[in-house]
């Protein structure tokens, strides 16, 4: 058997956002292919983006992905704020981070409890799971929606919040209406710190990634909203190098074009993020990576569980000191004057760094826009862990050996609704 | 587990934003999940029961040769089919291309144009199939979504207003942003649901759940000029998430 051709293919991958589908080719008992096929159809954002007001573009670029909105709004005020010249003001950015920390703990939650935990269970979905483990279900959906409590507070919507805009808020809380929302993180920081002692007691496959890591990084903080970008092979450069650093290129036998880091085959996401900012985290979200069996860095993807578990602590932990701390800002936002440019943003969306850069013209109108998404990022990635897994476990038979490719994939937390608005498709005609 | 009502949820073109809804419903979930079985939720489940299914929700817009097919399937298999979100009821922000050139699009976008297998337009559900009910909205509202889905399981209408932003506005108490500040706000001719999200921040509604029915136009138009904006912020601000919605055709526009 292990000599045979063999064809894996499962034509609609179930929890991952978004559509995509998985095709392993054995030929001689050698693995032929092995791809993560996007088949979400494309919606043109960097087109249409053309021509709108400088103002407008993260009403525009939220609807990216309603996973991560607050990913695609903050890249894109990195960016537009960039190319016009202007610094918000500390108190702005320190919502902001709260803001993204509500959008950290709720996907984190989302893709632990709801798509990722049950792979480790046996369960086909958390609703199967919850029938034999109820309190396991309740607690993941109690943390999830502290995060949500954030978006809604602070951003005025979970999903696509509206009380952002560039230069800040149109609104900001007051102290009094931020301290019952931590009441409610504290009580989460339970359930949050339950989840990382839960989920370290999984087994996990021993594998460890060979790629390069890449990942934001701030000196004050571990960074989410803003940074510069560092890489595990030690190159450190603003948002504005990423383009000279991070080419796509055309991959042999492979319709599809793959991003590189100076040619070489990169990651980026909670492993990364971990293994080049961990000693930045909080003392009980170290003291809880500790615990969990974690290293100064963490290159096992199956392990990637405990370090969104390990960032959720964190983010609740940062959410408190962040409301703590709290002053209503003067202004709840600052002017953002048109002016010709190009302005570059990058941050950290829950699967890993997202690239925005935006040229204005003298009016603040978009004359060019480019946005590059984790998951095209990790697209080559998740593939020569595809190939290498295969090519070691051929031993497996087909239903087997299927199902750990789609646990493999479900490590990263893919969001095909963001890449496949830039990723090169191979189309799979149905 | 006998004969409880089925429920699937489909996907096409959109942010799944709007079947995220579904699973941000923390304190409803598990207990809709002993009302009905969930028997098609790609997103949430790797259980994929056979159809026919009692209501079927439908994210997104049509905008692919495979999708043109597969919404007939989905209709086929389906006894109640709603739309969820902007995407499924009028084409979504990708129904900008509807206005554009999309091979320029294309090209713009993507290195290998010739890879990419799209249609010139992005459509509604209801261009395609007999729709059931269209809930609105870039996202829809969870409220709004439990009561539709509660709605259709026992067989009785959704109480879903077909009102202005505005009236949800004066229900809360908030002070119009626009006769207060002179803010541009939409809410005159956006339909309800959100619960006036916008002005709430001081912000003017910016038409995120599509045209009420009856929406004045012209009048809208007119005070949003008195507000200030300019003609082409005035096209643009009906150019978003419903820009293919009748309701929100600019006269202006020409559209």
């Amino acid at each position: 058997m292990t000599n045979g051709d063999r064809n894996l293919h499962v034509s609609s991958l179930a929890r991952v956002e978004g559509e995509g589908a998985l095709r392993v080719v054995v030929e001689d008992g050698q693995v032929q292919r092995a791809e993560l096929q996007i088949y979400e159809p494309p919606r043109f954002f960097e087109a249409f983006l053309r021509g709108r007001q400088h103002t407008e573009v993260t009403d525009i670029t939220s609807r990216i992905c309603g996973i991560c909105p607050v990913a695609y709004q903050t890249s894109a005020w990195n960016a537009v704020e960039d190319a016009c010249g202007v610094v918000v003001d500390e108190g702005i950015a320190q919502l902001r981070r709260l803001l993204y920390c509500g959008e950290w703990i709720s996907s984190h939650a989302l893709h632990i409890y709801l798509l990722h935990v049950p792979d480790f269970m046996g369960y086909p979905d958390a609703i199967a799971m919850a029938k034999d483990h109820t309190a396991l279900v309740e607690l993941g959906l109690r943390l999830k929606k502290a995060g949500n409590a954030i978006l809604e507070l602070v951003g005025g919507r979970a999903i696509h919040p509206v009380n952002t805009r560039i230069g800040g808020f149109h609104r900001a809380p007051t102290a009094a209406e931020l301290a019952p929302l931590a009441e409610q993180l504290r009580r989460a920081m339970d359930d949050a710190v339950a989840t990382a002692a839960f989920v370290a007691a999984f087994d996990f496959p021993d594998v460890e990634l060979g790629h390069h890591l890449l990942a934001a990084h701030h000196p004050d903080r571990y960074a989410i909203e803003t940074g510069e970008i560092h890489t595990s092979n030690g190159l450190a450069f603003g948002a504005d190098g990423f383009p000279t650093h991070v080419v796509e290129r055309h991959v042999a036998h492979s319709t599809a074009l793959h991003a590189a880091l100076d040619g070489e085959l990169y990651l980026t996401g909670p492993l990364a993020r971990y293994s080049l900012n961990s000693a930045q985290l909080s003392p009980l979200a170290k003291q809880m990576a500790t615990d969990s069996g974690l290293g100064p860095d963490c290159r096992n993807p199956f392990r990637s569980i405990v370090v969104r578990a390990v960032e959720t602590v964190y983010a609740l932990d940062e959410a408190l000191r962040i409301i703590g701390d709290y002053q209503r800002p003067e202004r709840p936002s600052v002017d953002v004057p048109a002016r010709a440019g190009t302005g570059h943003g990058v941050s950290e969306a829950p699967r890993g760094l997202l690239y925005h850069r935006y040229e204005l013209d003298s009016e603040g109108l978009i004359r060019a826009a480019t946005i590059v998404p984790p998951t095209s990022q990790n697209q080559a990635a998740i593939e020569a862990d595809l190939r290498a897994l295969v090519s070691g476990s051929l031993e497996l038979d087909d239903a087997a050996l299927t199902a750990m490719c789609e646990r493999t994939i479900r490590n990263y937390d893919p969001c095909i609704s963001c890449a496949s608005h830039f990723l090169e498709l191979t189309v799979e005609r149905r | 587990m006998t004969s409880l009502p089925t429920l699937a949820v489909w996907k096409f073109a959109s942010c799944d934003g709007c079947q995220l809804t579904l699973l941000d419903c923390e304190d409803e979930l598990l207990p809709l999940a002993g009302q009905v079985q969930i028997a098609h939720f790609l997103e949430a489940s790797s259980t994929v029961l056979p159809g026919p299914y009692d209501v079927s929700l439908v994210e997104g817009s049509i905008t692919t040769p495979g999708d043109l097919d597969r919404i007939q399937q989905v209709r086929a298999q389906s006894k109640v089919l709603v739309t969820i979100g902007a995407c499924a009821t009028a084409g979504g922000i990708q129904a900008l291309r509807n206005f554009g050139d999309v091979e320029e699009f294309r090209s713009v976008v993507y290195a290998s144009p010739e890879y990419i297998d799209t249609l010139a337009t992005s459509t509604p559900i209801s261009a395609h199939v007999p729709v059931d009910f269209e809930l609105r909205g870039c996202p829809i509202d969870k409220r709004q979504l439990l009561e539709v889905i509660s709605a259709f399981l026992v067989g009785r209408k959704p109480d879903v207003p077909d009102t202005s932003v505005c009236t949800e506005c004066k229900r809360r108490g908030l002070t119009c942003v626009m006769v207060a500040d002179g803010t541009p706000c939409l809410g005159p001719v956006t339909h309800a649901g959100c619960g006036a999200l916008c002005p709430a921040v001081g912000r003017g509604c910016y038409g995120c759940f599509g045209p009420m029915t009856g929406a004045n136009l012209p009048a809208m138009v007119g005070q949003l000029h008195a507000c200030g904006m300019q003609p082409a912020a005035v096209q643009r601000v009906f150019a978003t998430f419903n820009v293919a919605a009748p309701g929100f055709a600019d006269p202006e526009a020409g559209r």
